[in-house]
């Protein structure tokens, strides 16, 4: 295996390639704009599409025009960008197609920052588009996990028929990496797509979110939801860390918890057990991973780089349990280490 | 001996279209839909329904179809035009879904000469909804928003999305038609053909604004309806070719 040094978002830009991607819809914002100046011209060298959209909602409902005929499509946008995008993105998932969506989040709200955040917690989760619908989202903590991730996402999308989003704080985006792409990833499928519109058969295809009949759209919206309950029991996504005896378990994603892993070890020194749970998919919730919560444990400490998002989900995932405290910087402000050890060794008090 | 004379035209499907009665879409739909078969392509055509009365069009036309959020259907188009460049893309839209809300898609569209054909079916008022003002009503027109009628001085004037159309290089095919009566009916059926063969022999983006009436909407019977189309809708909107070719 090769390794190479590569920025963030140019290596999502190469993995989205490697995982498939065939046609590649997006609009200029910070901190992602790499990505579309990789494809823009990589993609025409190799007769692939890319096109730079009006509009981040151009491009989002462009990816469904493209998804909905059978291609591989994908968008990557930033937290504002990604508001703008929910409505297609409740269409895509009501009209059950596939796509891959790369969210480098950036501080909030309104214009925010450009600088890294993970404030975008909650409009991936609970999805800024209308409807029962949840979108598959992954938080990777590094950019071998980004990349990895992202080779895969084509097919986790293509199996569900829903979108998956992959969120990265914009440190992940802009920091250069080592990172290899050589090795296997898992695979899915074939998937054959019988309902893209790729000229009728025996029957016409009809892509559409719309049912005026109510009693057909509950129908639908069971149907989405057994999907959902399905990709619950299936694809929650986690890692633990340093569970064995610890007194207090922090719950973290993304960069956070690659910062709480160095507290993690500061605290060590001082002969305290802390504990990891590392979330890798925000939708589903890994709620799975609370259940090796180890009897030594004291109370959890929520770190995000937000103002306590993910907390909620930390509360029904606890259930009452544990006492939770939370740590969190907003705006593109990133923690130390110590930052946060100090913080524990308070709560601890 | 009997033979057929005149029937249904294959571009359509058995299903029972949902427009109200004496309104225009159903004469547009069969326009569009003898013109796909006519050229041979319904095997491999793409229909791009909108948000509005002919949302449903995708239970109409005869070929495959997918239905767009409201005034996206020429960045939906352009995703599945870009990825089956050999398929003839379509997409049927009101006023507004493509003058209003849809304005800055269709326009791009145009723009990048996506090699698509555009059915902008104007009659000047949102019907779906329920008769609310639209970016084409007339001045003076009343609508449920508009109860006094439009003014300039509230409301600002109609839009004229032809000419408009008309000044982007790369919007290959402009012309107004309308449905008001037969000998029109003709000549918008020409201009859908026509605005259909530039897609096939690779021309780009071609757009064909029908101007079309809405009887309950207006508060007319479907004949009065017509009469009041020819005798106000054509004066504000002139019909004609604004372009037939690159600028």
């Amino acid at each position: 295996m090769s390794k190479v040094l590569k920025k963030g978002n140019e290596a999502i830009a190469i993995a989205a390639v490697m995982g498939g991607c065939e046609a590649f819809f997006g609009y200029p914002i910070t901190p992602q704009n790499e990505i579309p100046e990789f494809l823009s011209h990589y993609m025409n060298e190799k007769g692939l599409v890319f096109v730079q959209a009006e509009s981040e909602i151009a491009a989002i409902n462009m990816v469904y025009g493209a998804s909905g005929a059978g291609a591989r499509a994908m968008t990557s946008s930033s937290s504002p960008g990604i508001a703008l995008k929910q409505e297609g993105i409740s269409y895509i998932a009501g009209a059950e197609l596939p796509c891959v969506i790369v969210n480098v989040m950036r501080g909030g709200p309104g214009l925010g920052g450009i600088q890294p955040s993970q404030a975008d917690y909650n409009q991936i989760t609970r999805g800024g588009g209308n409807g029962d619908y949840n979108v598959i989202s992954y938080a990777p903590e590094n950019l071998q996990e980004t990349v990895d991730i992202v080779r895969e996402s084509f097919d986790i999308a293509d199996e569900y028929r829903n979108p998956v989003m992959i969120a990265v704080d914009g440190l992940i985006g802009q920091m250069m990496e080592s990172v290899t792409f050589d090795h296997e990833i898992p695979h899915r499928g074939p998937f054959p797509k019988e309902y893209a519109t790729r000229g009728r058969q025996q029957t016409n295809h009809i892509i559409t979110s719309l049912d005026l009949d109510p009693k057909k759209l509950e129908e639908h919206n069971q149907k989405l939801h057994e999907k959902y309950q399905l990709i619950c029991e299936k694809e929650q996504r986690y890692e633990l860390i340093g569970m064995d005896k610890a007194e207090v378990v922090i719950v973290a994603y993304g960069t956070m918890a690659r910062i709480c892993r160095s507290t993690i070890q500061i605290l060590q020194k001082e002969g305290v057990h802390v504990g990891l749970i590392r979330p890798i998919t925000l939708w589903p919730y890994p709620i799975k991973a609370f259940e090796a919560i180890p009897t030594s444990a004291t109370c959890l400490v929520c770190c995000e780089l937000s103002m306590g998002q993910m907390i909620d989900d930390v509360k029904i995932a606890n259930e009452g349990r544990l006492p939770i405290h939370f740590f969190g910087r907003s705006g593109g402000m990133i923690p130390d280490p110590e930052d946060i050890a100090t913080f524990i060794r308070e709560v601890k008090r | 001996m009997s033979s057929i004379v005149y029937q249904k035209s294959k571009g359509l499907t058995d299903r029972s279209l949902s427009y109200c009665p004496g309104c225009t879409h159903g004469i547009i739909h069969k326009l569009v839909a003898e013109v796909l078969d006519e050229l041979g392509v319904l095997d491999h055509s793409i229909g791009i329904a909108s948000v509005g009365c002919s949302v449903m069009s995708y239970f109409f036309f005869n070929c495959d179809m997918q239905q767009a959020a409201h005034g996206r259907a020429c960045a939906v188009a352009t995703g599945v035009k870009r990825v089956r460049p050999n398929d003839v893309v379509f997409t049927y839209q009101g006023d507004g879904d493509l003058a209003s809300i849809g304005l800055n898609e269709t326009i791009h569209a145009a723009n990048r000469g996506e090699n698509i054909t555009v059915i902008f079916v104007n009659n000047a008022i949102y019907g779906m909804t329920g008769g609310q003002m639209a970016p084409t009503t007339l001045l003076g027109q009343k609508t449920t928003t508009s109860p006094m009628g439009r003014t300039l001085a509230l409301h600002g004037a109609p839009i004229h999305i032809s000419e408009l159309m008309a000044t982007i290089s790369l919007a290959t095919y402009v012309e107004r038609v309308s449905t008001h009566n037969p000998q029109h009916v003709k000549k918008a059926k020409a201009s859908i053909k026509k605005a259909f063969q530039n897609q096939i022999d690779g021309k780009g983006f071609s757009i064909v604004e029908i101007l079309s009436t809405c009887p309950v909407n207006w508060g007319m019977t479907p004949v009065n309806a017509l009469k009041w189309m020819e005798e106000n809708m054509v004066k504000v909107f002139p019909l004609g070719c604004f372009r037939d070719g690159p600028l």
